[in-house]
């Protein structure tokens, strides 16, 4: 967690497709350098690392999907998301290790396999979302959701294919998120057999708060969703926009359905995985294709199962059924009207939701304490023309503590370093002469 | 083929009971202030009604505003019809286990928030931004109180659990008790009930579930009207089938057993319906900032439970 910073910034910074290849395989880079130095060179991992790691990234996920509620820059939103998902697929490692301290290889690599199995579902869903805002970066010019909306109409493929990649970060099933999800809550479910007291208690805890950071997930991309794409516009450059070009929406749609491929189909994935789990932690899940109707079952058939394609043919079904329902029983017939407007028309977008305002509930229950969120309300007094203006101003507890002390002090030093700059070549020559002396000094000292 | 029969009974009863449930708790609520109040049967005509009613869709509402109702209806449904009402161990009660079902629920409420603010009106964004945030403290508690329930029969299965439930080795456990507490205030907050929501209100500034419909009409409306009677159903066999495992018929019973299990079901029904009614006149709405306290309590009693359960394995 606390080396985050970067992630943020440079994201909305980079193009679009870049974006989505940084989320989708650069950071993952971290995580495979994670599995082969703790799992491969350590080999014997021990319970207080598991802890540290358990630790971290819960914290890491709960505090990234807080930090994606605030913002209200499409790309930067989905920047900290990455945040977050790093943390959970750091909780199911960090399950892993713990597991397989105590020596229980098979939970283990329940464990391992729910964090890889989160790895490729983030890849392809973070591409996916990364893609769509590309699209209304393309089609608006703008990242800010503030200045977006109503988008649904001017490009509804491509809105779409990005509100299956919401449904998919939000851990919502039938899609491929939830499924990664629910083998980590299945792989914490076994914990209590673990020996270590330290363990035992932190679990459940950061059971809390994966189920915590699952459901402000869902908060945070109903507001990403609503504000950029429904809704009326917020401006110009909206009214302006159309869909996105053929290859583009191609490829949404294409990782769309893989989306939905994953999450109906997710035992083909687990199995996939089993060579991994079966390198790295001596155990494996038992084998889940031969189970009928395609279901997964993370240990045994009694304790639980999950089937994808059963709940994806029920809610389709039912969906269907009361359609025809309805279209058969029930008055077909639709008009138009204005929206309810409580008798007091303002045709003003501005009258809307905003990103801010969504969020707002959430900053007031977490912000005061995770962010020191202030909200200054400068209300002029009647009779005076000036508009009301609200700011509100967020700080990164983390980036007060540990980076601006480091960057304060660094341009200090250079500050008082700077004299160095304009020496002449005699003293130049002889601060090298003095270092040259100083580095064999220390050489000599040193052998 | 008994055993699809049964599946799809299940599926048609909850269907058929959850508006009568909504009729009760109304009459309840209206006898205990010393009113008639409207008829049981009266969600039943309400529904007719909305079905020959025209939709009146607003001027920029798109595809998802008119989506939305089946989304929803179709994942609460399908939750609805996975928890054990009146038998345990049914067809395809193994597809999805009790966090499943959660998840399910948060579907549908994640394509309500949506459809919420499809219009662009401010009713619909109060009402998803707050439904959000009661929900973003509401499922966490839920999932700590499956947790705990999970780790004393062993499984999320929710006929494992039931199973185990109805057994006698269960005993009395100090878990059990804070998670039915738990349970109950998550339930009372999902359904937008009092004193969390109140789903009779007609000031806007306190409504949350019934701002984000407010733009619907005509049979989009009845779906969504049926879908949150089917969640408080679900609450209602819920914490039934968890709590008070009595009747229940087994996954290879007789019509006897599954009569008595259907009767014992609609007596739970009718009681809990009945407690809901009570506890709905008997206290006052609280601000929506007061919310995340009452339902902070809620995820702090599940977690104690879980942690209990933790700790109180090794011994």
């Amino acid at each position: 967690m606390p080396l985050h910073v970067w992630l943020p910034l440079a994201h909305p910074a980079a193009p679009s497709h870049v974006s989505g290849l940084m989320s989708g395989v650069m950071t993952k880079v971290a995580v495979y350098a994670f599995i082969r130095i703790v799992f491969d060179l350590l080999n014997a991992p021990s319970w207080w690392a598991s802890m540290t790691v358990l630790a971290l990234a819960a914290a890491t996920a709960l505090l990234g999907v807080l930090y994606a509620l605030m913002q209200h820059d499409l790309k930067r939103l989905l920047a900290y998301h990455t945040v977050e998902n790093i943390g959970i697929i750091f909780i199911g490692l960090g399950l892993a290790l713990g597991f397989r301290a105590a020596g229980m290889n098979a939970a283990a690599a329940l464990a391992l396999t729910a964090a890889l199995f989160h790895v490729f579902n983030h890849s392809l869903f973070k591409s996916l979302l990364f893609f769509g805002s590309g699209a209304v970066l393309t089609a608006t010019g703008e990242r800010d959701m503030e200045k977006l909306g109503g988008l649904i109409h001017k490009m509804p493929l491509a809105s779409f294919a990005f509100l299956v990649g919401c449904v998919a970060i939000s851990a919502l099933p039938p899609l491929n998120g939830f499924v990664s999800e629910w083998l980590t809550f299945q792989a914490i479910l076994l914990s209590p057999a673990l020996p270590q007291w330290g363990l035992k208690i932190l679990i459940p805890g950061v059971g809390a708060v994966l189920a915590l950071s699952a459901a402000l997930a869902a908060a945070c991309f109903v507001k990403a969703f609503g504000v950029t794409f429904l809704g009326r516009a917020r401006s110009d450059a909206v009214a302006k926009a159309g869909e996105a070009d053929r290859y583009s929406l191609v490829a949404m749609l294409a990782l769309a359905a893989l989306c939905l491929l994953a999450g109906i189909l997710p035992g083909f994935v687990v199995d996939a995985l089993t060579p991994v789990s079966q390198a790295l932690v001596d155990g494996r899940m038992p084998a889940q294709a031969h189970i009928g109707w395609l279901a997964i079952v993370p240990i045994s058939e009694s304790r639980s199962s999950y089937d994808g394609l059963l709940i994806f043919l029920f809610i389709a079904a039912a969906a269907l059924l009361a359609a025809s329902a309805i279209h058969r029983l029930a008055s077909r017939r639709l008009r138009r009207g204005p929206a309810w407007d409580c008798g007091f028309p303002v045709p003003s977008p501005v009258t809307q939701y905003s990103a801010t305002s969504f969020a707002q509930p959430i900053r007031r229950v977490f912000g005061t304490v995770f962010f020191a969120a202030r909200e200054r309300v400068l209300m002029p007094p009647p009779g005076d023309p000036r508009a009301a203006t609200l700011t509100v101003t967020l700080r990164d507890p983390i980036w007060d503590a540990i980076y601006s002390p480091i960057a304060r002090f660094a341009l200090a030093a250079a500050d008082r370093l700077n004299v160095l700059q304009f020496l002449t070549i005699r003293r130049y020559l002889s601060v090298v002469f003095v270092l040259l002396i100083l580095l064999l000094l220390v050489l000599a000292l040193w052998l | 083929m008994t055993a699809l029969a049964l599946q799809l009974v299940q599926m048609l009863v909850v269907l058929a009971f959850a508006p009568a449930l909504i009729g009760l708790v109304r009459k309840v609520k209206a006898r205990l202030l010393r009113r008639q109040g409207p008829s049981v049967v009266q969600p039943y005509r309400d529904l007719a009604r909305l079905l020959r009613k025209d939709v009146v869709l607003a001027e920029n509402a798109s595809w998802l505003f008119r989506v939305a109702p089946y989304m929803i209806f179709a994942a609460t449904w399908v939750a609805a019809a996975l928890i054990p009402t009146f038998a345990i161990g049914l067809l395809f009660s193994w597809s999805g286990d009790m966090i499943a079902i959660i998840a399910l629920l948060g579907s549908a409420r994640f394509f309500l928030a949506l459809a919420g603010m499809d219009v662009g009106t401010s009713f619909g964004g109060i009402g998803s931004s707050r439904e959000m945030m009661i929900a973003s403290l509401a499922e966490p508690a839920m999932l700590m109180i499956v947790f705990s329930l999970a780790l004393i029969a062993g499984s999320t299965s929710l006929s494992t659990m039931t199973a185990y439930m109805a057994s006698p080795e269960v005993g009395l456990r100090v878990s059990l008790g804070l998670a039915l507490i738990a349970l109950v205030i998550v339930a009372l907050a999902e359904n937008a009930r009092i004193p969390v929501d109140n789903p009779a209100t007609q000031l806007e500034l306190t409504m949350v579930h019934e701002a984000m419909v407010l733009e619907y009409s005509g049979r989009h409306l009845a779906l969504i009207e049926l879908a949150a009677a089917l969640k408080l159903l679900l609450y209602i066999s819920l914490i039934g089938c968890l709590f008070l495992p009595i009747g229940l018929a087994g996954a290879e019973a007789g019509a006897a057993a599954l009569g008595l299990g259907l009767a014992a079901y609609v007596v739970k029904l009718a009681i809990g319906g009945a407690l809901l009614g009570l506890f709905e006149v008997s206290i006052a709405k609280m601000r929506v900032f007061r919310v995340p306290q009452f339902l902070g309590a809620a995820l702090m009693l599940g977690l104690l439970a879980t942690l209990l359960r933790f700790v109180s394995a090794s011994f």
